[in-house]
């Protein structure tokens, strides 16, 4: 958004940010070493973990089925650190296609897929997902037929949902690496599906 | 707000800046101080449907959790007022 | 709260609810879309505080009891063009549902 070179003056909204956050500081109640740690936190929590909870759950059955039945516990499992985070993972079958959307604010599973993109906090997703799911997921770029049943799932509430996308056929043998490297974040939104590169 | 005729998504993600990072972390560590985020959805729902639509997702955020320290008496309005003014004089961009 | 006559956890999966018509002022977590409506319960997420009453900050307690609840969207939207067995599931606290 910056050109580089060219002054940014800081917007109202920064310098209130900057605002509170010396305040906080000053007052006691936070310090900006804990900021920083926090922020660093956050930049490690990519979906990347997320793609790893799939890719394991592809591989052991085992480990699915307790996915499905508590993903909270299964993920911990894993040595996974989710604090506060009350887990539903959805899984995709030949049969169902689930998709995820927080319709009353932009609720999100945080800890396995990072920050939400500007697309699903958008008012246009939020509106029409759970209105017009297919004609959304069409645009896209995915095509569902109808024998297909769509979930869509509105986390109105304290459980945050994870799409388990289908395996894809071709992935036969491959390492739990490889395929978590083709399980995207929009796959576990639900508004894509994995591919072979 | 689901259900609302709406137009096509636009599928913008940008990266997001140091200052955004810092609302949410703030907003997570002042879960220890009590504001949960259910309180801080209540201001941000309280945010009238014009400003609603025009702020972006962080400048809402930053809105709502000045709000609600404000309301807890962690803040004043007239320290918050006198804090922007003294950052703002001191800033180069400004 | 009353004297316990309601039992703790009052509906289970499979059953029939109905989502109570009512548009309190203050944060409240049901979606304007269901109110009204019927679906069946998918399964008891857990109890958990009201966050009707922690966006007031007041502590929420007891806690709540918390159900997902499925709908079938052609239920929810007179003009829905989906498939006939697309459905919509949803958090809803147990105070927000009845029997239908």
């Amino acid at each position: 958004m910056s050109e580089p070179g060219k002054y940014q003056p800081y917007s109202y909204f920064q310098l209130m940010e900057i605002s509170l956050r010396e305040l906080l500081v000053e007052k006691g109640v936070l310090t900006e070493e804990s900021i920083r740690a926090e922020v660093q936190a956050m930049r490690g929590r990519t979906p990347e973990r997320g793609a790893g909870v799939v890719a394991r759950a592809w591989v052991d059955a085992e480990f699915k089925k307790r996915l499905l039945e508590n993903a909270t516990r299964a993920c911990e499992s894993l040595g996974l650190e989710l604090p506060g985070l009350k887990l539903v993972v959805v899984e995709n079958t030949a049969e169902v296609h689930n998709v995820i959307v927080c319709t009353l604010c932009s609720c999100y599973p945080r800890m396995l897929l990072g920050i939400p993109p500007d697309w699903y906090k958008s008012r246009n997703y939020r509106s029409r997902m759970v209105r017009e799911p297919r004609t959304v997921l069409s645009e896209f770029g995915l095509e569902l037929a109808e024998k297909i049943l769509v979930r869509v799932h509105d986390s109105t509430a304290d459980m945050r949902y994870l799409v388990l996308p289908k395996r894809p056929a071709g992935t036969e043998g491959w390492s739990e690496e490889k395929l978590a490297s083709i399980v995207t974040r929009d796959c576990m939104i639900g508004v894509a599906v994995p591919l072979l590169h | 707000m689901g259900g609302l005729p709406a137009g096509k998504v636009e599928r913008t993600e940008h990266d997001y800046a140091e200052w955004e990072r810092r609302v949410d972390a703030m907003a997570v560590l002042l879960m220890g101080h009590d504001i949960t985020v259910d309180e801080r959805r209540r201001h941000i729902e309280q945010i009238p449907p014009a400003d609603y639509d025009r702020l972006g997702y962080y400048e809402k955020w930053i809105v709502s959790l000045g709000q609600a320290l404000i309301q807890r008496g962690v803040i004043t309005s007239d320290e918050l007022g006198r804090k922007i003014e003294q950052v703002r004089g001191r800033s180069p961009n400004s | 709260m009353s004297s316990g006559s309601v039992p703790e956890f009052r509906f289970k999966a499979g059953d029939r609810v109905k989502v109570r018509k009512a548009y309190p002022l203050g944060h409240i977590r049901t979606p304007y879309y269901i109110r009204g409506l019927s679906g069946t319960i998918e399964r008891l997420c857990g109890e958990f505080p009201n966050p009707e009453e922690l966006a007031q900050m007041r502590d929420g307690l007891p806690p709540v009891p918390l159900y997902r609840v499925r709908f079938l969207q052609k239920d929810v939207w007179p003009d829905y063009r989906g498939a006939p067995q697309d459905t919509l599931d949803v958090e809803i606290f147990q105070h927000w549902l009845d029997t239908p």
